[in-house]
C-alpha cells in the first residue's frame, strides 16, 4: 500500500517533471475539500465518496469539512480567500451558479475567484406527489393541476434549494403558478409529503428513491436526458411530455484562482480515476446516479459549464423574483 | 405478532462482541462529549463520520446512535455541575438539577437523572419495537397546522417555567421570540435583523446563544464571590438519592417516560418539547410548586426521562419512513447512505436485521450507559472541588471548542462572549433565561408552521380550529393559560379589596 503510493507519487513526477516543482511533490500533506453544506446531506455524500478515492490516489488523506451556511456561500467564500496552492478545494453543486443570480451581494466573484477542477456527477431529479395524488401520469398531473390551480400545493426545501430549482422550471412549463410551501430541508418537505399534507415536489432521487421503492410516494418523471438505472420504469420529462423541465443537480471541485495550473492538473487526474472506482459506481448508482464520462471531468468541460449554467438560470431567477438576499 | 422472534434476531445481530464494542465506544464517547460544554453530537458525529466507513452499516447505526443517546445523558452532567445546558433538551435540567448540586445533593441528581433515563430508555426502545410501524402513521397525521398549536401550547408552558415574576417571564419569551426571527426569511429568502453578516443568514446558533447566555453568564456571576473555592454552597451529602428521593422521582418518571414517547415519535422533531412538558406537568402536580427552581429532585427526574425517552422514540421516524427528525438524525441518514443504505419505508423489510438489531443495541446501550455513569459520578461530584481559577478557563475553552465546531466559523465564538454578557445582565436584573431559549427553539418554528398551514388553507385561520388535534392542542394551551394567570389574578384582586 505504502509503496503504491510512493510509487504513484513518483510516476506522476515523472509525467510532470515540465511543470512547477512545487507540483513534482504536491501533495505533501492533507488536503482540505470543503463541503458548503451540513455533514450526512447528499452533497457531503457524494464528497465523501469521492474524498475517500482521491486520498489513495493522491496518498495524502483528502479530508472533508463541513462549512455550511447561507445557501452554501460562506463555504465558497472560505475557499475564494484559501491559499490558492491546492491544499483547499471546494465541492458545490448547482448552486454555485445560481447563487450568482440569487445572491445580489455575493462575498466571491463565481467566474473569476476559482479555478474549475473537472465534473462529478448530475444527480437526477424526481416529479413525485403524495400517494393518493389523482393522476397516474405526468400527462394527468399537469391536467389536473391545470384544473385546479388554487388546490395544489408545491414544496420545496427552502430558497435556492435543487427543489426550489426545478419546482421554479415545472410552473414555468405548465404556465400554472402554484402556491409554494418551503420548508427548511428536504426532511420535512418529505415527510409532508409522505403524510399528504402537501401535493407535489421535484426532488434529488438521492432523496426520493428510497420513498418511491417503498411506495410511501407516487413518481411521474425524472428529469434528465436518460432513465435512471434505480428507477427503470419511470419516464424521462421529455418522454412524458414536459421536455423543458430538464435539470440535473450537478457538482463539481473547484480550487481557489491562482492555483498552478500542474496542481490542478494533478487533482483532476486524481477525480476522474476516483471517477472510475468501482466502489463509487455501485454507491452513486444506488442513489440513482451515476460519474460523469471522463471528458467531462476537467477543468475546461466544467468551466464552460459552469459559465452556461449560470446564463441558463439567471433569467428563470430574475422571473420568479425570488432573491436569497 | 413476531415481536419476539424479530427482537430474538435483533439482539442476535447486535450481541456480536464487535457489536456490544461499538456500542460501548458511542456510549463512552457521547458521554463524554455531552459532558464537555459546547461540543455535541453533530460536531463529534460529523468528525467520526469517515470511521464508519470501514464498519459494516449495523456496526455503524450502533456505535453513531450509541454517541447521540450518551450525549443526551453526559448534557445532564454538565448542566447539574456547572449550570451549562450543551443541548436543547438540558436547559430545563439546569433549573433544579444545578440548584440541588450547589446544595451539595449533586449526587443524587445525577444519579435520578440516570436511573430515570435508563427506566425511561427501555422502556421507549420496548415502544419503538412493538408499536413503531403503527405509531408512525398516527404521527402522519400531524401537518402544519398541527405543529404550529404543539409550538402555541409549549410557549403557554414556558411561562410556568418561571419561578419568579410572571411578567419577566413573558419578556423573555419575547426577545426569544425576536432572537429566533434572526436569519433568511423562509419563503421570501429575505434577510431579517442580520445586518449583512453573512454568518447570520441562517439564524443564531443554538449551542452559541445557550452557551453564552448560561455558560459564561453563569461564570461571570460566579467570579463576584472570588472567596468561594467551588461550585458548593454547602458540603456534598451522599452521592446516591435517598429512599425519599426515589419516592418522590417515581411518578414523575413515569410521566416523564410517556411524554418524552409520545412527542418523540413526531418528525417534526416534537422531542425538543418533552422535557419541558414534563417540567411543567411536575410543577403544576406538584403539591408545593415553590420548591421547583431551588432543587426540587421531580425537576430533575421527570424532564430527564422525558428527554431519554424523546431521544430513543425519534428513530422510530428515521427507522421506519426514513426521515430524519433533527440534524442528528440526518447525520445517521448520510452514514447510512454512504454505506449504501437507502433510507425509506423499505429498510425495515429490506434490511429486518439492521432495524431489529438498532432496537436491540438501544437496550444494550441504556444499561452501559448507567454502567458507565454511576461510577463517574463520584468523579464529577468531586469535579466540583476543582478551584475556579482552573475549572472555569478550562471550561471556557472547551466552550470556544465546541462552539467553533460547529459551524467553523469565529464569528460565532464572539457571539458567545456578547451573548454572556447580555446573560450576566438579565440575571443581574432579575430576569430567567429558559423561557427565552425555549422562546428561541420555538419560535422559528412555530413561524414556519404557521406560514405553511396558512399557504396550504389559502389564508384561511379556521384551518387551526377545522382539524381536531389542532383544535385539541389549542384549547390545552389556552386551559394552560387560565391555571397560569389565574392565581396572580386572584392575588391582584385579593391585594385591591385589602385596601
Amino acid at each position: 500500500m505504502r509503496f503504491k503510493s510512493i510509487a504513484l507519487v513518483a510516476l506522476t513526477a515523472v509525467g510532470l517533471a515540465a511543470g512547477p516543482a512545487m507540483a513534482q511533490t504536491y501533495p505533501t500533506r492533507p488536503v482540505t475539500m470543503v463541503v458548503p453544506f451540513a455533514a450526512g446531506g447528499p452533497t457531503d455524500t457524494v464528497a465523501r465518496l469521492i474524498a475517500q478515492e482521491m486520498s489513495g490516489d493522491l496518498g495524502q488523506q483528502v479530508i472533508i469539512e463541513n462549512v455550511g451556511g447561507a445557501g452554501g456561500t460562506l463555504g465558497a467564500a472560505r475557499v475564494a480567500k484559501a491559499d490558492a496552492d491546492g491544499y483547499t478545494v471546494l465541492l458545490h453543486h448547482i448552486g454555485m451558479a445560481t447563487s450568482a443570480t440569487l445572491y445580489r451581494k455575493l462575498p466571491y466573484d463565481t467566474l473569476g475567484d476559482f479555478a474549475t477542477v473537472g465534473l462529478v456527477t448530475d444527480v437526477p431529479m424526481t416529479i413525485v406527489a403524495k400517494k393518493d395524488f389523482p393522476a397516474d401520469d405526468l400527462k394527468g398531473l399537469v391536467e389536473h393541476v391545470k384544473k385546479n390551480p388554487d388546490k395544489v400545493t408545491l414544496a420545496n426545501a427552502g430558497v435556492g434549494a435543487a427543489s426550489h430549482l426545478c419546482g421554479m422550471l415545472l410552473q414555468e412549463a405548465i404556465e400554472t403558478p402554484l402556491t409554494t410551501v418551503p420548508y427548511k430541508g428536504t426532511g420535512p418537505a418529505m415527510n409532508d409529503l409522505v403524510g399528504g399534507q402537501v401535493d407535489i415536489m421535484c426532488d434529488q432521487t438521492t432523496n426520493t428513491t428510497g420513498q418511491i421503492k417503498g411506495g410511501a410516494i407516487k413518481a411521474f418523471a425524472v428529469t434528465t436526458p436518460d432513465r435512471v438505472a434505480s428507477l427503470p420504469d419511470l419516464p424521462t420529462t421529455k418522454e412524458a411530455g414536459l421536455p423543458s423541465v430538464s435539470v440535473a443537480v450537478w457538482h463539481g471541485v473547484y480550487a481557489p484562482k491562482g492555483t498552478p495550473e500542474a496542481v490542478v492538473k494533478r487533482l483532476s487526474a486524481s477525480l476522474q480515476k476516483a471517477l472510475q472506482s468501482d466502489l463509487v459506481k455501485t454507491r452513486f448508482a444506488e442513489l440513482g446516479t451515476a460519474p460523469v464520462a471522463q471528458d467531462r471531468a476537467t477543468p475546461a468541460a466544467h468551466a464552460a459549464h459552469l459559465k452556461a449554467e449560470i446564463e441558463r438560470w439567471r433569467p428563470v431567477i430574475q422571473k420568479a423574483g425570488v432573491y436569497a438576499d | 405478532m413476531d415481536i419476539f422472534d424479530n427482537l430474538a434476531m435483533g439482539f442476535g445481530a447486535a450481541l456480536t462482541p464487535l457489536n456490544v464494542a461499538l456500542c460501548f465506544i458511542g456510549a463512552l464517547v457521547g458521554t463524554l462529549i455531552g459532558v464537555l460544554p459546547g461540543l455535541g453530537p453533530i460536531a463529534t458525529i460529523a468528525i467520526l463520520l469517515p470511521i464508519t466507513f470501514s464498519l459494516d452499516p449495523l456496526g455503524a447505526l450502533i456505535m453513531l446512535a450509541g454517541i447521540y443517546y450518551g450525549a443526551q445523558y453526559g448534557g445532564s452532567t454538565t448542566a447539574i455541575l456547572v449550570n451549562m445546558p450543551g443541548e436543547t433538551s438540558a436547559v430545563v435540567t439546569t433549573l433544579d438539577g444545578h440548584q440541588m448540586a450547589r446544595q451539595g445533593r449533586a449526587g443524587p441528581a445525577l444519579a435520578m437523572a440516570a436511573l430515570g433515563s435508563f427506566f425511561a430508555g427501555s422502556v421507549a426502545t420496548f415502544l419503538v419495537a412493538l408499536l413503531g410501524p403503527l405509531l408512525v402513521g398516527i404521527a402522519q397525521a400531524f401537518g402544519p397546522a398541527e405543529y404550529f398549536a404543539l409550538m402555541v401550547f409549549g410557549l403557554v408552558g414556558a411561562t410556568v417555567l418561571a419561578s419568579s415574576s410572571i411578567l419577566k417571564a413573558v419578556a423573555m419569551i419575547f426577545v426569544g421570540l425576536l432572537l429566533g426571527t434572526v436569519g433568511s426569511d423562509i419563503e421570501t429568502g429575505a434577510p431579517r435583523l442580520t445586518f449583512d453578516i453573512a454568518q447570520f443568514a441562517d439564524g443564531i446558533n443554538f449551542t452559541t446563544l445557550a452557551v453564552g447566555l448560561f455558560g459564561v453568564a453563569e461564570i461571570l456571576r460566579n467570579l463576584e464571590n472570588p472567596e468561594q473555592r467551588g461550585v458548593l454552597d454547602k458540603p456534598i451529602t451522599g452521592l446516591m438519592p435517598t429512599l425519599a428521593d426515589i419516592k418522590a422521582s417515581i411518578l414523575p418518571v413515569l410521566r416523564g417516560t410517556g411524554i418524552g414517547s409520545i412527542l418523540g415519535i413526531l418528525p417534526g422533531n416534537g422531542a425538543v418539547l418533552a422535557p419541558y412538558a414534563s417540567y411543567t406537568l411536575e410543577k403544576k402536580l406538584a403539591k408545593d410548586p415553590s420548591r421547583f427552581g431551588k432543587g426540587a429532585i421531580e425537576g430533575v427526574a421527570g424532564p430527564e426521562s422525558a428527554n431519554n425517552a424523546g431521544a430513543q422514540t425519534s428513530f422510530i421516524p428515521l427507522l421506519t419512513l426514513g426521515i430524519p427528525p433533527n440534524a442528528v438524525m440526518a447525520m445517521m441518514v448520510g452514514a447510512m447512505t454512504i454505506q449504501g443504505i437507502i433510507p425509506g419505508p423499505n429498510v425495515m423489510t429490506e434490511r429486518p436485521e439492521l432495524f431489529w438489531g438498532m432496537i436491540a443495541s438501544m437496550w444494550i446501550g441504556n444499561a452501559m450507559l448507567v454502567i458507565i455513569n454511576l461510577p463517574l459520578i463520584g468523579v464529577w461530584v468531586r469535579l466540583l472541588k476543582v478551584p475556579y481559577r482552573l475549572l472555569y478557563p478550562a471550561v471556557l475553552l472547551f466552550c470556544c471548542v465546541g462552539v467553533y465546531t460547529v459551524n467553523g466559523s469565529y464569528v460565532d465564538v464572539i457571539m458567545v462572549a456578547v451573548f454572556g454578557v447580555v446573560g450576566y445582565g438579565l440575571l443581574k436584573l432579575g430576569f430567567e433565561l429558559a423561557p427565552l431559549l425555549l422562546a428561541f427553539v420555538l419560535g422559528p418554528l412555530m413561524e414556519e408552521n404557521l406560514r405553511r398551514a396558512m399557504l396550504i388553507s389559502r389564508g384561511d385561520p379556521m384551518t387551526f380550529l377545522e382539524r381536531p388535534i389542532s383544535l385539541g392542542l389549542l384549547l390545552l394551551a389556552a386551559a394552560l393559560l387560565v391555571i397560569v394567570l389565574l392565581p396572580s389574578i386572584r392575588r391582584k384582586r385579593d391585594e385591591a379589596f385589602q385596601e
